[in-house]
């Protein structure tokens, strides 16, 4: 009966578990063996470990981590807390909720492309909005995508942008769940807005902010393609993150075992981000 | 059962037809604006009207690097693709990847022989390799000067008389800018493939910028490293262009929005700033200073190794009549592409264009000056080594000298096992 029950959840699982395998595991190992080689276009493959010694040579590599970092740090907690302060906003009793709550969440539905095409004007340092806004109250405009100072900011500035309003929906939901009788009770209990927001309110959405957050940073590695429109991680890398340059290696130097390198060292990347978040943060985030 | 067999005879019909036909696959790429999917998609139906027993589907895959991604996917992922438009400068990297096979395995007949040789032999620096033809010019263009006549007359100068000189450059230029930054003098691309704009300018300065087998670059040569100087010096020093990376993508909208008074670009865009433009403009072969000089640039027909012997003459068939003089004067109006032969200047529709429109014959004229296209192997590296020294250079975190010694050191590095 046992044999036969086990049989059976495995035979339900198998259908996800051949996928999981499939199109996780199996190019995750495979990636891990071809970093294994050296591998261009016209030269006779070998099995050397050159690849992962050229790593600490690699000055754009060091560039585009550092530039990775940079770009998490700022773009994770910014659209987080503008999220939370927009769905607080919208989920509060005022006219016009619903279009102010489409507002927010339009940058979201529009495609990545799309929206990268329309900020590349915005950005255009002679025609574009930004500094024609500048110059009527008569400011100097700056060349956003092509001063190195400024290129990695204005990209920042265009992702919070576009993933606010997106984790705005996750903590308006997770608003709307909270019990009102536990409103009730700060008001009988003397409690002020920022008591109650810091004591209830906030705790009880510490599940979302952990879920938000590990979106969060997963994007920060995972969403490049704005870059394709907007900088091709110019100028001379200065707005260059990892991803994209894993696809510039594979693609364009046509190079598939220092991709797969420089893969491991994302996925590695990846790992130590999951460890913390799962096994740090979960154990202090109340759950009911 | 009468259903069953009307249903059966119309698949049998279609299979028959099907198998008749050849079918081809082919992606092509565009890389400046404009409206020329249609243009190309409407020449494929038009060739298929001609010869009803081939199929072409042509599907439109980004620009250069994208169009190549997808055809080299494609082959490893076992989908057919016969041939395809790709960069000209891919040439090296598609040889060493083994994808192409060479024009001169197909052709047959004295004919088709004397078709090889019928193009522009500058088109066919980037075309060749190891005495054989590789890639056959099709939306080949070079880098040329379009400038605002009406802002010249407002500036005091001839507008009949554009820079010819580096020196007439920077002196018009400084007339031509105004100082509150609401005109330019000038702008250069250096986004997008500020290598192809390097090498007008090392040219112009009598040097190029790599071997013609693709396995030695000269990046750090003197008078190399003097051209991004003088690159440099038009946003630092003369102030006659925005300083920073200027955008490829919206530099068109900029001179049509006269906020430069000169931009140097690929004739690709001849056609859209003719129908956009609400100034006269005009266009001039870039200026010199040793020489006149620009790379020529754009996309090739190669010919897949993963094909019949039915499908390479199809292919091959349907490649003779894209480059046609005809259907080459077509295209060449229709983008401001060049004609890709002599003879698609003699056609009545070229002629009769280039009579009433004499910047069309820009790019043609330039061709004597001409030389290729950056082109290496392992080519994408090395583009980009060049492209973080020049964006390097003209933003100001390095000097011209530094940026290009360590991109030539890199390049040694890379191309040391095709030496």
């Amino acid at each position: 009966m046992t044999h036969n029950r086990n049989f059976s959840a495995w035979f339900l699982m198998l259908p996800a578990l051949v996928l999981l395998f499939g199109f996780t595991y199996l190019p995750t190992i495979k990636t891990l063996w071809y970093s294994f080689f050296v591998n261009v276009p016209g030269v006779q493959p070998q099995a050397s470990l050159d690849n992962y010694r050229y790593l600490f040579d690699d000055e754009v590599l060091w560039q585009v981590l550092k530039n990775n970092i940079i770009y998490t740090a700022i773009t994770v907690p910014t659209s987080i807390i503008l999220a939370l302060l927009m769905a607080l906003w919208v989920n509060a009793k005022l006219r016009g909720r619903g279009i102010l709550r489409l507002a927010y969440f339009t940058p979201t539905i529009l495609p990545m492309i799309a929206v990268a095409n329309i900020w590349l004007f915005f950005y255009s340092p002679e025609i574009g909005l930004l500094n024609q806004l500048l110059a009527f109250f008569g400011y100097d405009g700056y060349n956003w995508l092509g001063d190195p100072n400024l290129a990695l900011y204005s990209l920042m500035a265009m992702t919070v942008w576009k993933e606010a309003g997106f984790f705005m929906i996750f903590y308006l939901a997770a608003l709307q769940n909270i019990n009102t009788t536990l409103y009730q009770a700060c008001a009988i209990e003397g409690a002020g807005r920022c008591y109650q927001f810091r004591r209830v309110v906030f705790p009880l959405l510490m599940p979302t902010t952990l879920f938000v957050l590990v979106n969060a940073v997963l994007n920060a590695f995972k969403l490049v393609d704005h870059l394709f429109i907007l900088t091709k991680g110019g100028p001379n890398n200065a707005s260059n993150l990892l991803l994209y340059y894993i696809y510039e290696t594979a693609f364009s130097f046509l190079d598939n075992s220092y991709a797969a390198v420089l893969t491991v060292v994302m996925l590695l990347i990846l790992l130590v981000l999951a460890v913390v978040q799962f096994g740090v943060l979960e154990k202090r985030v109340h759950y009911r | 059962m009468l259903k069953k067999l009307i249903l059966g005879g119309i698949i049998a019909t279609g299979l028959q037809l099907a198998h008749a036909a050849t079918q081809l696959t082919m992606y092509y790429p565009v890389a400046v604006g404009g409206p020329l999917t249609k243009v190309v998609d409407g020449l494929v139906a038009d060739f298929e009207a001609a010869y009803p027993d081939i199929n072409v589907q042509a599907i439109y895959a980004g620009n250069y690097n994208d169009a190549r991604v997808k055809a080299l996917a494609a082959l490893k992922s076992g989908e057919p693709a016969q041939l395809s438009v790709m960069f000209s400068i891919d040439l090296h990297e598609l040889r060493d990847l083994d994808a192409i096979i060479a024009f001169d395995d197909v052709v047959e007949t004295d004919e088709e022989r004397a078709w090889l040789n019928g193009f522009y032999p500058a088109l066919m620096e980037n075309s060749q390799a190891d005495g054989k033809t590789w890639g056959i010019p099709f939306q080949r263009s070079t880098i040329v000067m379009y400038y605002n006549k009406d802002l010249f007359k407002a500036a005091g100068l001839d507008p009949e008389t554009p820079p010819q000189t580096w020196d007439d450059l920077v002196r018009m230029g400084k007339q031509l800018t105004k100082a509150d930054g609401s005109q330019w003098g000038v702008m250069i691309p250096s986004t997008g493939y500020p290598y192809w704009m390097f090498g007008a300018l090392a040219k112009q300065n009598g040097e190029v910028l790599m071997n013609q087998a693709g396995n030695e670059t000269y990046f750090n040569q003197p008078a190399v490293i003097e051209a991004l100087q003088y690159w440099q010096s038009l946003g630092a020093e003369h102030k006659i262009m925005p300083q920073g990376a200027i955008e490829w993508g919206t530099l068109r909208q900029n001179f049509l929005d006269q906020k430069t008074a000169i931009m140097w670009h690929s004739t690709g865009n001849l056609t859209a700033v003719k129908d956009n433009a609400s100034f006269d403009f005009g266009m001039a072969m870039l200026p010199k200073n040793k020489e006149y000089g620009s790379p020529t640039g754009g996309g090739n027909f190669y010919l897949f190794k993963q094909s019949t012997p039915e499908e390479r003459r199809a292919a091959l068939t349907f490649i003779r009549y894209m480059t046609s003089p005809e259907q080459a004067a077509q295209w060449s109006i229709a983008t401001g592409y060049m004609g890709v032969s002599p003879e698609a200047y003699e056609t009545k529709a070229l002629q009769g264009y280039v009579q009433d429109f004499s910047p069309a014959a820009v790019a043609r004229d330039q061709l004597e000056y001409a030389t290729a296209e950056l082109a290496t192997h392992q080519a994408g590296r090395v583009r980009k080594l060049l492209d973080d020294a020049i964006q390097a250079t003209l933003t100001g975190q390095q000097n011209a000298q530094e940026a290009l010694n360590a991109a030539q050191k890199q390049a040694d590095r890379v191309l040391k096992p095709y030496q």
